[in-house]
């Protein structure tokens, strides 16, 4: 960390660095597209974790995360500009591939243009929508977008800024080209996972160009987040990728914790890993159930919801729901684990070898299932780090990207267990290490399970809860990848800004990429691998 | 007449009230003996397949995903069918948030499919926006955009409440009436009427 300190000080003067949570770096614009180079290629920060788009009210700017592959530490960069109507900040959209993506979901919350982003189209809302709704200036009377049943307007233009002897001008650039044929395949399709909209250019069975289309469930969750106090921020974390309910729950109750400086019992934080690797196996046994229907294979679905409704099942005693729990709260958990927890967990634990071996006696070894998925919509690991596709996805590709394992949070550094990688990278590989995730957190399970320590499972927290300013920064491992979560305090007990990054949106924007080429029939085979949630891509 | 459904008695349903005044609705209007009996006849098929659409937005999909696997399992009820295809489907369940963006979406749908069709709202965020109600984005309940015939609460609702409103659904059929005076596609028509949708031209 020094050593990147005392590089960016000698190279760039101007720049301020500090340590506070993260190593902040404070540049100009006009330098930062340097600075990013020389992060990447020198410093080795080849993933970019997420951009944070701020309204500082007499600023705007972004924040950007980047970790590196090889030594796992965390850099952000703070950039900002003061004009408020005509923004711009320059693009790295070139140094990382997944920027272009995050850059124009920045340009929909905040209007800040990126000057060399090829396209610069809104994300989630429509080209009509009126204000950007993330600044805090933002007028939201509805009656300015209502809610119309109209068709809303579409174009195949894209705009792009570009600099041009020193002034910057807009172009208009073509989606897809007038000769190419587009197949419109969404967002009402039961092989999308929910509602995504890939309008494909094609080629005869060939895929020329996939356009990804979100917002048809975007709800907003950062903005509401804004004006609830932080315990009831919590809630929404149930219901952005639903598999991974605890998972997000465990990452926004840590960031809180470490916040406001609270410190929580062992039990809650076994109980809190417990029920990470239970919702790990769930999500995973519904991911292998759905992807083998996809592919034709219905009855699969049949034997993995099977083990999920055990798994429901256990967390319904504790928690008292089937989905949505909102189990973990600030401090610890909502309550104290039911009586049979633990004969419960012993057995899913004996049923689980035996599933495992039958889903792979049905499923993996089949022919058809082979040739289907072996081969295809193979990605490298350089472009798997490019593109910031992390979790399962990530790992088939051979970037060892498990938060448990790079930045070991709660008591996952105690624990013995394998961080499954594979190198083929295509959708085969992708199946599988999600097969064998399952029985390494069946591992974690049976270390904890006779281990639970007595004591409370919620330490006494302030009613009124409120953060000292500051920003802070966390992130942990969802089933689908790194769910990253940044806070910006200003002392009271709102969060002036929560930036929640998904690692489903990164998993969209690959899609394009690896499908450029193949037969429009493996879209299904491709899509169904990564394994994506929209409302989690969408918020 | 008590209607109810297969092996479930009429003193189990929780409002009786409205099915009521249904009936009593339809004895008021009169017909004559072998048009009702072939109303009977009708509903009775229609009441007992169901098909839904697959369309799901968010968390209450998953639910409905978890009805239509072995422990819930609607086949027993005739539902099982579900369609990808709006033209072949009875009724939708709108299960999750409907946002700005999907609402003209979710109307081309509902617009799709076949007389006589029928919607659910699933989960509070169809029944009224749910815990999204505040977000800039966010369609608050769908009775604005389609006729609703049942609401099932619940963040997710469970599925045994998925299978009471599927229920609710099948009884509310039995009481249609389909030749003659039709009492339930009239609201619609009035509905559709006051909620017209411009520049769709197919």
């Amino acid at each position: 960390m020094a050593n990147i300190q005392e590089k960016i000080a000698k190279l760039y003067p101007e720049a301020t660095v500090e340590q506070a949570d993260t190593l902040t770096i404070t540049v100009d614009d006009a330098k930062w597209h340097a600075l990013a180079t020389t992060l990447r290629d020198d410093c080795a920060m080849d993933y970019l974790i997420t951009i944070v788009g701020m309204d500082w009210k007499e600023s705007l700017g972004c924040i950007y995360y980047l970790m590196s592959s090889k030594t796992n530490e965390i850099v952000s960069v703070r950039v900002s500009t003061t004009d408020r109507e005509r923004p711009m900040l320059h693009s790295v959209a070139d140094l990382w591939r997944v920027a272009c993506l995050y850059e124009r979901e920045v340009y929909d919350f905040y209007g800040i243009i990126f000057i060399g982003n090829p396209d610069m189209r809104r994300l989630f809302l429509n080209i009509d929508w009126k204000g950007f709704p993330l600044r805090k200036d933002y007028d939201e009377n509805p009656a300015l977008n209502p809610v119309s049943i109209e068709n809303e307007r579409q174009t195949d233009l894209t705009d792009t800024w570009v600099e041009e002897n020193g002034k910057v001008v807009k172009k208009e650039v073509e989606v897809f080209s007038p000769e190419d044929f587009v197949v419109n395949i969404g967002p009402q399709h039961p092989a999308t996972h929910g509602v995504l909209r890939f309008r494909t250019a094609v080629d005869g069975e060939e895929i020329k160009k996939i356009d990804v289309y979100m917002g048809y469930i975007h709800r907003g969750v950062e903005k509401l987040c804004e004006s609830l106090t932080y315990p009831q921020t919590l809630h929404y974390m149930d219901r952005l990728d639903y598999f991974s309910a605890h998972n997000y729950h465990h990452g926004l109750c840590l960031l809180f914790e470490r916040a406001a400086g609270i410190e929580i019992s062992r039990r809650a934080q076994v109980i809190r890993v417990m029920m990470d690797e239970l919702s790990r196996i769930a999500s995973h046994c519904l991911f292998i159930g759905t992807y083998c229907m996809d592919l034709g294979a219905t009855t699969m679905l049949f034997y993995t919801l099977r083990v999920r409704e055990q798994i429901l099942d256990i967390m319904e005693k504790t928690c008292g729901a089937r989905m949505t729990f909102n189990y973990d709260c600030i401090g610890g958990v909502m309550q104290d684990l039911d009586p049979d927890f633990v004969k419960d967990v012993h057995a899913l634990l004996d049923v689980l070898p035996a599933n495992i071996k039958e889903y792979n006696k049905i499923f993996t070894g089949n022919v058809i299932a082979r040739h289907r998925m072996e081969g295809v919509g193979v990605l490298s690991k350089e472009d798997a780090i490019s593109f910031a596709v992390t979790g399962p996805s990530g790992r088939a590709s051979g970037w060892a990207c498990d938060m448990r394992k790079l930045k070991p949070y709660s008591i996952y550094s105690e624990l013995d267990f394998n961080e499954v990688i594979a190198t083929e990278g295509d959708s085969m590989a992708r199946f599988k290490v999600r097969m064998l995730e399952i029985e390494e957190s069946a591992k974690i399970l049976a270390q904890l399970v006779d281990n639970i320590p007595e004591g409370e499972y919620c330490v006494k927290v302030p009613k009124v809860l409120k953060i000292p300013a500051g920003s802070y920064f966390e992130i942990v491992e969802g089933c689908r990848g790194a769910f990253a979560l940044y806070l910006e305090s200003d002392g009271t007990t709102k969060p002036y800004r929560l930036k929640i990054a998904p690692p489903c949106l990164p998993l969209a924007g690959v899609v394009d990429h690896i499908t450029r080429g193949t037969k429009i029939a493996d879209l299904i085979t491709i899509g169904g691998s990564l394994d994506y949630i929209v409302p989690d891509m969408d918020r | 007449m008590e209607v109810t459904t297969k092996s479930m008695p009429y003193e189990a349903w929780k409002d009786n009230e409205y099915i009521e005044k249904l009936v009593n609705e339809l004895k008021e209007s009169g017909t004559n003996v072998i048009v009702g009996q072939l109303d009977k006849l009708i509903n009775w098929g229609r009441s007992n397949s169901l098909w839904p659409l697959t369309f799901a937005t968010s968390c209450c999909g998953i639910e409905f995903v978890s009805l239509g696997a072995a422990r819930f399992d609607m086949a027993r009820f005739g539902w099982e069918v579900a369609r990808a295809s709006p033209r072949q489907a009875d009724f939708m369940m709108v299960a999750g948030t409907i946002v700005n963006r999907m609402v003209p979406v979710f109307r081309r749908l509902y617009d799709q499919l076949a007389e006589p069709k029928y919607v659910i709202a699933c989960g509070s965020c169809a029944i009224s926006g749910g815990p999204f109600r505040k977000s800039y984005h966010v369609a608050k309940g769908i009775e604005d955009i389609v006729p609703v015939d049942v609401f099932v609460p619940g963040c997710p609702p469970r599925p045994e409440a998925m299978i009471y409103g599927i229920m609710q659904l099948s009884r509310k059929i039995k009481v249609e009436k389909f030749f003659g005076g039709v009492n339930r596609q009239e609201k619609q028509k009035e509905f559709l009427e006051s909620h017209p949708v411009s520049g769709v031209n197919d």
